[in-house]
């Protein structure tokens, strides 16, 4: 497994003297969908906020895509081929649905500022295939229709969608899914199922979610790791995880479920 | 299509200059009506340009007068001191038009080294450096003896017309239009609804942040110019925080955000001041209360106090003009 | 340098100090508790100045110039700035308490714009500067080659009781306990039966009467006020909060004795330098410690 898109070695990271994260390994291959879960509390947040950037990690190594993202700034890494969601999310909710892709395209716009203060035939050019490609995300999010509206009318569930469809209009290798089930009923975590397995296999990409929802996880990740206070306790196939006897107790069992 | 708008923005503003201009030349809009006119727009060009800056890429400036002050003083001492140009011939206009461009860069210039320490701050904190940063300004002005020092800088030649300002207004206007409805502009807008989300998605939030403090002074600096060469004076006390505050309440007024709500602020409330003064001046005089001009201030302070209270988004919101936002092929 | 700093300067800077610390604390105590830059807080000191300088006229009238009265005009100077205080808490901060953070700051502009011009617009107070009457005959000593009015004494005392008294409400009282807590945590201290919003109250009553106080203080010392006169000060003395860690209360008085002293020495130095000192220190303070010399750093919950 040396060609793992993301390798994680040895990562800690510490906040004041208090310990988040401890000597962590991942190793993510490409092409999978890969679970992260542990109770809450247990640095699964913290791991997603070190892997793009917003905290730098005490010790340990980042390595993506064959080279070291450690220590670069968060917006360097989301060029590099990396792109989240948030737990609790973060839409732009006074811009319009379809500006919200937009933004994530914008780091790949040519057109100088010179070329878009005046509107030059470049610019708009880039600009017309910028919106095609957005829409086009919209439409495999199913909110086409809602292009126009401001974001903060979207009801909570397409929200969830718009944000995923922002992640990937970064054009990402890995995506970075942050408990995207929270706040679902039964009928809306069957659909984000089927999405994200889809989004795996239409764009190509390397998932990486965060699930409290033992369903979701089980049901489409194809490799698990399973935390507790920031270590790992169980690591392998759902199968294998699912009747670890230290998962059952450390996370099953506590929560019931 | 999409470029046919911008002539019908353009052609807004010649109707506008047109019918003014004929109304002060058959004499029905006289030249103190023009003077008013006059100061609206430079303040349009202001408030607009801060709300590049507060509205649009969600930061918060204190001291956009600074920047004005400084356009102001280095076009005025280009054409007053160095050029000693007249108005009346057209190399001293075309070497105006250049000096008001170099005052914005350097105003630019200065938004520059204040946006970029700056960028670490957020919002009260920034408030305040950008506040001490323009009464930095202004208390160098006040001891450089070469431009007046106190006294301000004397003489300027009256360059600043009707026309030349309706043309740097529309310009303005124009590009900022043009800046907000393209990526860099939704960069900029993202940055404002949440920066860590703009970070994540891969807006290099610090590049635009300072974009937005050096072309928001660039406009100030243009608008200080012009100004100066209107009144054919730059003082220090002109620039000062109380100055600063009139263009954020008409930021505050317009609705943070809109372009649009800014042009109307600019407007209703310079002509507001100008109706309180006369306003003032009949009770002190006719009546013969003990009024004065002060009271001006005292209503512009409730009135942005009751903005704050109870129309936060002011009067436009977000909102834009239809003249306003470019039309998108969507096919 | 030693033309710039010896003992005159210095007793200077310590005066000028303490009325910085007198402001300065109430800025510190309001973002302590509401974290809000409290514009109108230099203000606040303006209105102290003034009703001193009414307080004086009135009691004068039948009272000999003593002890007894210049008592009673700082009562009065401290129960002005307090009062001002109260009603601008009340009717232009409670509203917006929950709303975005810069609302507060803007309206706070507001309020601070409302007292200088409507003060400015009154006939009976007026925009022109008015002379401090010598509510106690001023007096020289020298001492150590130094020029030492009874003002600077009474200045620096005056300043050292009331921040002694401070202390003594914050560490002792009730009350204390509860801003203390009001300030850890709003919430957590709703939930343990703390009426808030009281508390909010009397920061904002005891750091208007500081600042009341201090604008009595100045009045006496440089014998001329006016509606204006709170903006520089105000400004000076915030920057001093920031400079020793704004909600910091021992960081506010150290802050404003360090501004005091350093832009004594700037001017005697420069004027410009005197000016501008205190954006400088601001400037780099925001630079290189924007939490200050004594505050803690807030981590941000993302």
């Amino acid at each position: 497994m040396s060609d793992a898109l993301l390798k994680i070695k040895g990562m800690s990271h510490y906040f004041g003297g208090l310990k988040a994260v401890s000597n962590f390994d991942f190793e993510v291959p490409e092409g999978v969908i890969y679970g992260l879960i542990g109770p809450n509390g247990s640095g699964k947040t913290t791991t997603f906020n070190l892997i793009t950037g917003i905290y730098t990690p005490t010790e340990g190594s980042i390595t993506f895509d064959g080279s070291e993202i450690k220590g670069m700034k968060p917006y360097k890494i989301v060029h590099r081929g990396i792109a989240r969601t948030f737990q609790n999310l973060r839409i732009f909710s006074n811009l319009s649905v379809i500006d919200n892709i937009r933004v994530a395209r914008h780091f790949t716009v040519r057109s100088s500022l010179a070329s878009s203060l005046l509107r030059l035939p470049g610019f708009k050019a880039e600009e017309k295939a910028i919106r095609q490609e957005a829409m086009h995300l919209l439409e495999i999010m199913h909110l086409e229709d809602r292009s126009e509206e401001k974001a903060k009318n979207l009801p909570y569930g397409e929200l969830r969608r718009l944000e995923i469809a922002r992640a990937l209009a970064t054009r990402p290798k890995l995506v970075l899914l942050d408990e995207p089930a929270a706040g679902m009923n039964p009928k809306e975590v069957a659909d984000l199922m089927e999405l994200i397995v889809r989004v795996r296999n239409e764009f190509k990409v390397t998932v990486f979610l965060i699930e409290h929802h033992m369903k979701v996880v089980m049901g489409i990740c194809e490799r698990i790791k399973v935390i507790d206070f920031g270590e790992t306790i169980a690591e392998g196939l759902p199968e294998a995880v699912g009747k670890d006897p230290k998962v059952l107790e450390a996370y099953l069992g506590k929560r019931g479920a | 299509m999409g470029n046919l708008k911008l002539p019908r923005m353009l052609i807004a503003t010649a109707a506008f200059w047109a019918v003014v201009s004929i109304l002060n030349a058959t004499g029905i809009l006289n030249g103190y009506f023009m003077i008013i006119i006059n100061r609206s727009l430079i303040f349009v060009i202001l408030a607009v340009s801060l709300n590049l800056i507060n509205g649009i890429t969600g930061q918060f400036s204190l001291g956009h007068m600074g920047f004005a002050a400084v356009g102001a003083y280095v076009s005025g001492s280009i054409t007053t001191l160095i050029f000693k140009l007249s108005p009346d011939t057209l190399a001293g206009n075309g070497i105006f038009v250049v000096a008001i461009v170099i005052g914005g860069l350097a105003a630019g210039f200065v938004g520059f080294l204040i946006g970029f320490p700056s960028l670490r701050l957020k919002g009260d904190y920034l408030a305040i450096m950008t506040l001490g940063f323009g009464e930095i300004i202004r208390t160098i002005l006040n001891n450089i003896d070469a431009v007046g020092g106190p006294r301000g800088l004397l003489g300027i030649p009256k360059f600043s017309n009707f026309t030349v300002i309706v043309a740097f207004a529309f310009l303005t206007i124009a590009i900022l239009r043009n800046l907000v409805q393209s990526s860099h502009g939704r960069a900029m807008l993202s940055i404002r609804e949440n920066e860590l989300a703009a970070e994540l998605a891969g807006v290099d939030t610090t590049r635009y942040k300072v974009l937005g403090f050096i072309i928001g002074a660039f406009f100030a600096g243009v608008a200080g110019g012009l100004l100066a060469h209107l009144l054919q004076i730059a003082h220090p006390t002109q620039y000062g925080f109380y100055a600063s505050a009139l263009v954020l309440i008409m930021v505050y007024a317009g609705g943070m955000g809109s372009l649009t709500g800014s042009v109307i602020a600019a407007f209703t409330l310079t002509f507001l001041t100008e109706g309180l003064r006369v306003g003032i001046d009949w009770l002190k005089d006719t009546v013969g209360l003990p009024v004065g001009t002060e009271w001006t201030m005292v209503i512009y302070a409730i009135l942005l106090i009751l903005i704050m209270l109870f129309r936060t988004e002011g009067l436009m919101g977000m909102r834009e003009a239809k003249i306003l936002i470019i039309a998108e092929e969507t096919k | 340098m030693g033309s710039i700093i010896n003992a005159q300067q210095i007793v200077n800077g310590l005066q000028l100090g303490s009325i910085y610390a007198l402001i300065a604390l109430g800025y510190t105590m309001v973002y302590g508790i509401v974290r809000l830059i409290n514009f109108a807080h230099g203000d606040f000191y303006m209105l102290g100045a003034y009703a001193a300088y009414g307080a004086f006229f009135v009691f004068n009238s039948f009272m000999p110039i003593s002890g007894p009265l210049a008592f009673i005009v700082l009562v009065i100077a401290m129960g002005g700035g307090g009062a001002i205080a109260l009603l601008a808490n009340r009717f232009a901060y409670k509203p917006l308490r929950y709303k975005p953070k810069l609302s507060s700051l803007v309206t706070a502009i507001g309020v601070s714009m409302f007292l200088e011009y409507f003060f400015s617009a009154l006939p009976v107070i007026g925009p022109s500067p008015r002379g401090f009457p010598e509510i106690i005959p001023k007096q020289m000593y020298t001492f150590l080659g130094a020029e030492i009015s009874n003002y600077v004494v009474i200045d620096i005392a005056v300043a050292a009781i009331l921040m002694i008294s401070l202390t003594f409400l914050i560490q002792r009282t009730a009350l204390g306990r509860a801003m203390r807590a009001v300030s850890q945590d709003k919430d957590a201290a709703k939930l343990m039966g703390i009426d808030v919003e009281r508390i909010i109250s009397w920061t904002f009553l005891i750091g208007g009467a500081f600042a009341g106080a201090a604008g009595l203080l100045a009045g006496m010392t440089y014998p001329r006020i006016q509606p204006y006169m709170g903006i520089l000060p105000g400004l000076k003395a915030f920057i001093a909060a920031v400079l020793g860690g704004i909600g910091n209360v021992p960081g506010a008085v150290l802050g404003a004795y360090i501004m005091g002293l350093a832009e004594t020495f700037a001017n005697a130095y420069n004027s410009l330098l005197g000016e501008g000192i205190a954006f400088v220190i601001l400037i780099l303070v925001l630079l290189v410690r924007p939490t200050g010399i004594l505050g803690e750093k807030v981590a941000d919950k993302i």
